[in-house]
């Protein structure tokens, strides 16, 4: 077991005491892999990620059964301060920057693990990696396109130099080409930089692709686990989730549109 | 002409002043949310601790005046640490109800101590530092006022701006949660910003002491006049404190001047509910950036 970093033992989640949304997670990830977490809208993931972050306290959620490990130590319900200071840095849902900060000083509250530390070279190395930021480094964020908010936001986390990484969503809502190059960008992080990645996604296919495990998550349980070839070689999986098969589209169709109207409200 | 200067640089100062003063209140509520009542008994206690500093104790000016900011940035501190943050994600309305009960508590100790006299600082200012503007004379307090304003205001730009715990600090007002996933230290930031709110009120209870005597009623009143300036210049607008400060001090040094004193008291507060009526987001609220 040396190489696994972080492990889920059977967790339960509740909000506000009485909502249970996980109902026994577990889930393995190994040193320098990237695992895919799929599944549809409302089954779980955010509040997976949450649970691993520490996010879930603000939220008044609670992990009440189970543990969660990382690096031999129990993790489960600690302060988010704690927890990013181990090495485990979320990337949130539907991108979040800080619209009145500049780009380089979004990037720079990155370092907040990291206070009175040089930052100058952790800088170099986000605009290494996205390049089209350098050009709006002055400019607010929030009069960013999404697809530099999505660099954005990725290299705020980068900046802390996470040992894990939770990325939730992040092709959500943008053209093919840019989902291409943030997937070639997450790839290229996990190899170079050695991080280890969590990858929430609804496009199940670009997920996969660039995964080594995958796990797939209906109503706050785990329902199905593998390699990811095998997953993304699995009917099942390719008429849910892939989207091949003549009801698969249908369905598919249906979730992205109320999908949709539940993140305006966010 | 004359009158007209003086009563100009008169409202100036002291509105600038305000503006300082509803500088901290507004960095209180950016970062948490918090509407602290208590803030004019922060500026009469300054005023007092320097008072206390320099008559009592007998210590040279400059040296009080910076233990005293050191001291009010403290107790700013602590009482985030030990009143505010136990109520941290409680309903908004207790937390209200606590800074309310705060500046009771505050007042009835420096009453305590000090009685609700007027009391005056000995003559701290050279004669000297009077400014002679055509046929006026400034006064070394004002001019004593508008420099430490300027440098205060210089600071927390350059503070806010560049260093890395003020760029932690304005992300905390941005989005909180964003700033929680990157491991910002939120409860310090709050901390942080009640002391440093703390260290700006303390300032200006001194620079006020200097010019209008001290007094716990009446210095403990201007707390109340933070609310018509943060209004028109918006609650979450650190510039527009400052301006809106600027513009409440010459409101009421013309009202004083040429119409009547007692209702100089009361034209902030006519300002404010007619600001409320007009642009309830003040004049520099920020307006939400719609992208995304
Ligand atoms: N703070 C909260 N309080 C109560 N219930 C919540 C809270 N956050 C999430 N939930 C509920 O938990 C369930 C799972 O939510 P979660 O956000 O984890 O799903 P998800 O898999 O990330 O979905 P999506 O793909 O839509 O992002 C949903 O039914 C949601 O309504
Ligand atoms: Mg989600």
């Amino acid at each position: 077991m040396e190489k696994t970093l972080l492990q889920l033992n059977n967790i339960s989640v509740v909000y506000s005491d009485v909502i249970q949304v996980l109902k026994g997670v577990s889930l393995a990830v190994e040193k320098n892999h990237i695992v895919s977490l799929i599944g549809s809208n409302g089954a779980g993931k955010t509040t997976t990620l949450k649970a691993i972050s520490g996010l879930l306290k603000p939220e008044n959620g609670k992990v009440t059964d189970g543990t969660i490990i990382y690096e031999a130590r129990t993790v489960q319900n600690q302060s988010p301060e704690t927890i990013t200071r181990l090495g485990i840095i979320q990337v949130l849902e539907g991108r979040q920057p800080f619209k009145y900060l500049t780009i380089e000083e979004n990037l720079r509250v990155g370092t907040a693990t990291k206070w009175g530390e040089p930052y100058k070279k952790d800088l170099d190395i986000v605009y290494h990696y996205f390049p089209a930021l350098i050009p709006r480094r002055k400019s607010l964020a929030g009069y960013c396109s999404g697809g530099e908010l999505q660099m954005l936001v990725m290299g705020r986390a980068l900046m802390a130099h996470p040992k894990l990484l939770l990325l939730d969503e992040p092709s959500l809502g943008l053209a093919p080409l840019v989902v291409k190059e943030i997937f070639r960008i997450i790839k290229r992080i996990n190899e170079e930089q050695g991080s280890t990645i969590i990858l929430v996604e609804q496009n199940a296919r670009m997920a996969l692709q660039i995964a080594h495990y995958g796990y797939v998550m209906e109503n706050g349980k785990i329902v199905m686990e593998g390699r990811a070839t095998e997953l993304a070689a699995n009917p099942d999986i390719k008429e849910f989730y892939l989207g091949m098969g003549v009801s698969g589209d249908m369905k598919s169709y249906k979730d992205v549109k109320s999908y949709k109207r539940r993140k305006r409200w966010l | 002409m004359d009158f007209f200067l003086q009563l100009l640089i008169n409202g100036l100062c002291l509105g600038f002043l305000y503006g300082l003063s509803a500088m901290g209140f507004v960095m209180i509520f950016k970062s948490s949310s918090v509407l602290n009542f208590a803030h004019g008994e922060l500026i009469a206690l300054g005023a007092f601790l320097f008072l206390a500093l320099v008559t009592w104790a007998g210590i040279p000016i400059p040296i009080s005046f910076l233990l005293t900011l050191a001291v009010c940035f403290c107790f700013g501190f602590i009482v985030e640490r030990f009143f505010l943050r136990p109520l941290i994600g409680e309903p908004l309305i207790f937390v209200i109800m606590l800074t309310v009960g705060l500046a009771s508590m505050f007042k009835g100790l420096m009453l305590l101590i000090w009685g609700g006299n007027l009391h005056t600082y000995p003559d701290i200012l050279p004669a000297s530092l009077a400014i002679q503007l055509g046929p006026v004379t400034i006064p070394p307090v004002y001019i004593a006022s508008l420099v430490i304003g300027l440098i205060f205001l210089s600071l927390f730009g350059l503070f806010f701006k560049y260093s890395s715990q003020g760029i932690y600090m304005r992300s905390v007002a941005d989005n909180q949660r964003a700033a929680l996933s990157l491991g910002v230290h939120v409860k310090r930031v709050f901390a942080l910003s009640w002391a440093i709110a703390s260290l700006v009120a303390g300032m200006s209870g001194i620079v006020l002491g200097i010019i209008n005597g001290i007094n716990v009623h009446n210095l403990s009143g201007i707390g109340l006049k933070v609310f018509p300036v943060v209004i028109l210049g918006g609650l979450d607008s650190i510039g527009g404190a400052i301006i809106g400060g600027l513009i409440i001090g010459l409101l009421e040094s013309f009202t004083g001047g040429y119409i009547s004193t007692s209702l100089s008291e009361v034209v902030p507060f006519i300002v404010l509910v007619f600001i409320l009526l007009i642009k309830p987001y003040g004049l520099f609220g920020l307006v939400e950036i719609e992208r995304v």
